[in-house]
């Protein structure tokens, strides 16, 4: 059977069926990031003052990553543009270097990104015991400069057996840059290089810890809604890939032969796609690594 | 079947296209590296500070607008689109405020902490 109106447009709609298919699923594609966001700003805005972390993220990857993601919507435009102008051979490679730089993105994304914030440690002290750990908290110096109060001591877990013992009665935390120098005046605003934890070493008890863990999606709102939006967004650039790599291989190629205006309709379609996963990546950055 | 064939290319006609989308090609690296460009200032003013946090997120948000209205009207062709797709996305942004709305409705809907 033939599929209609894959390359001619339909005289109701002016239009080929599957672009108005893909701008009906993208309007729901709106919907669905809408509600992330609008649950995001509404954490956000609830979060009492120090409970929702600056500069726990790495800006240069993400800077990077960014520009990856760019660079792969030019990319792709230009594959489509060259099927339009009837060179396969540069599609070909235009296409190649879409899907690489989606790999690089979701590499980066998982294979640093994600573990590293699932190897650091953050401890919340109880209210009434913020003022014994002072040394690598600085609330003096914090409320001096009007900056909000810090809660939390973070850094990497020496022993991290005590997470899940309860006879082991205190945590053994190399500190973060903050809460190793808190009163630093350096320290006052996030750094845009990452500044590995330092080899200061703070003993924490446990009785005085209001709530510890990882950095994972239970540590805070904060990382709740980072590890559900970048998740699912990260599953979008898989999505993607996967149909670029489809759109890539010789069965392609076989139906350029026969039809190539119906593949450079496909490769719009699913370009259309991808401009929009980098266009919701063009908020999220900003919001969890920058703001 | 009620699919009328494909338009057979006429060669003449078609050289005149293929040279138009020639033309857009140097927009799309433009557009391109439009992007990167407010990328890096993102990037420079969030660590201006601009006196409340307020107005860093209001700055870095307009930037961001900015580069997505560049990659929806050049990128995904919103610049020049056929009525039905306008339709839907008036649908969309109708209701995505909507959905914003909400959070107005529910900042005012429960006993307050803060």
């Amino acid at each position: 059977m033939e599929i209609p109106y894959t390359v001619s447009t339909r005289p109701d709609t002016g239009l080929w069926n599957a672009k108005v298919g893909i701008w009906l699923f993208l309007a729901s594609e709106v919907m669905l990031f809408g509600g992330l966001f609008s649950a995001y700003i509404f954490l956000r805005l609830d979060a009492p003052p120090g409970m929702w972390p600056h500069g726990l993220l790495n800006v240069p990857v993400g800077t990077m990553n960014t520009a990856i993601l760019i660079m792969s919507s030019v990319t792709v435009v230009l594959a489509w543009a060259a099927l339009k102008m009837r060179k396969y051979r540069a599609y070909w490679w235009y296409m190649l270097a879409t899907i690489l730089c989606g790999v690089i993105f979701l590499t980066v994304k998982l294979v640093y990104e994600w573990p590293q914030k699932f190897d650091h440690f953050g401890a919340y002290i109880k209210p009434e015991e913020l003022g014994k750990y002072e040394q690598y908290l600085g609330n003096e110096h914090a409320a001096a400069k009007g900056l909000p109060p810090r809660l939390e001591v973070t850094g990497h877990l020496h022993n991290r057996a005590a997470l899940n013992d309860p006879n082991i009665k205190e945590y053994e935390v190399a500190l973060d840059p903050l809460n190793a120098d808190p009163s630093n005046p350096a320290m006052d605003r996030p750094h845009f290089f990452y500044m590995p934890p330092t080899d200061k070493i703070a003993t924490i008890e446990k009785a005085d810890v209001q709530y510890a863990t990882m950095f994972l999606p239970k540590h805070s709102a904060y990382f709740a809604s980072y590890f559900t939006i970048t998740g699912l967004h990260g599953m979008h650039v898989l999505g993607g890939v996967l149909v670029f790599i489809y759109m890539w291989l010789p069965v392609s190629k076989r139906l350029y032969q026969r039809n190539p205006e119906h593949l450079a309709n496909r490769v719009e379609v699913a370009g259309l796609f991808w401009h929009f996963v980098d266009l919701i990546w063009i908020f999220v950055f900003p919001l969890f690594y920058l703001l | 079947m009620n699919n009328p064939p494909d338009v057979s290319q006429d060669p003449k006609e078609y050289e005149e296209y293929a040279h138009n989308v020639q033309k857009h090609v140097r927009g799309y690296l433009m557009v391109g590296g439009l992007l990167l460009t407010f990328t890096a200032i993102t990037v420079a003013l969030s660590y201006v500070d601009f006196g409340a946090r307020k107005a860093n997120i209001a700055v870095a948000m307009l930037v961001a607008t900015l580069k997505a209205g560049l990659v929806a009207a050049i990128f995904m062709h919103l610049a020049a689109e056929k009525r039905l797709i306008y339709r839907i996305l008036i649908f969309t942004g109708f209701f995505v405020l909507g959905l914003f709305w909400l959070i107005f409705l529910a900042w005012y809907d429960y006993p307050v902490f803060r």
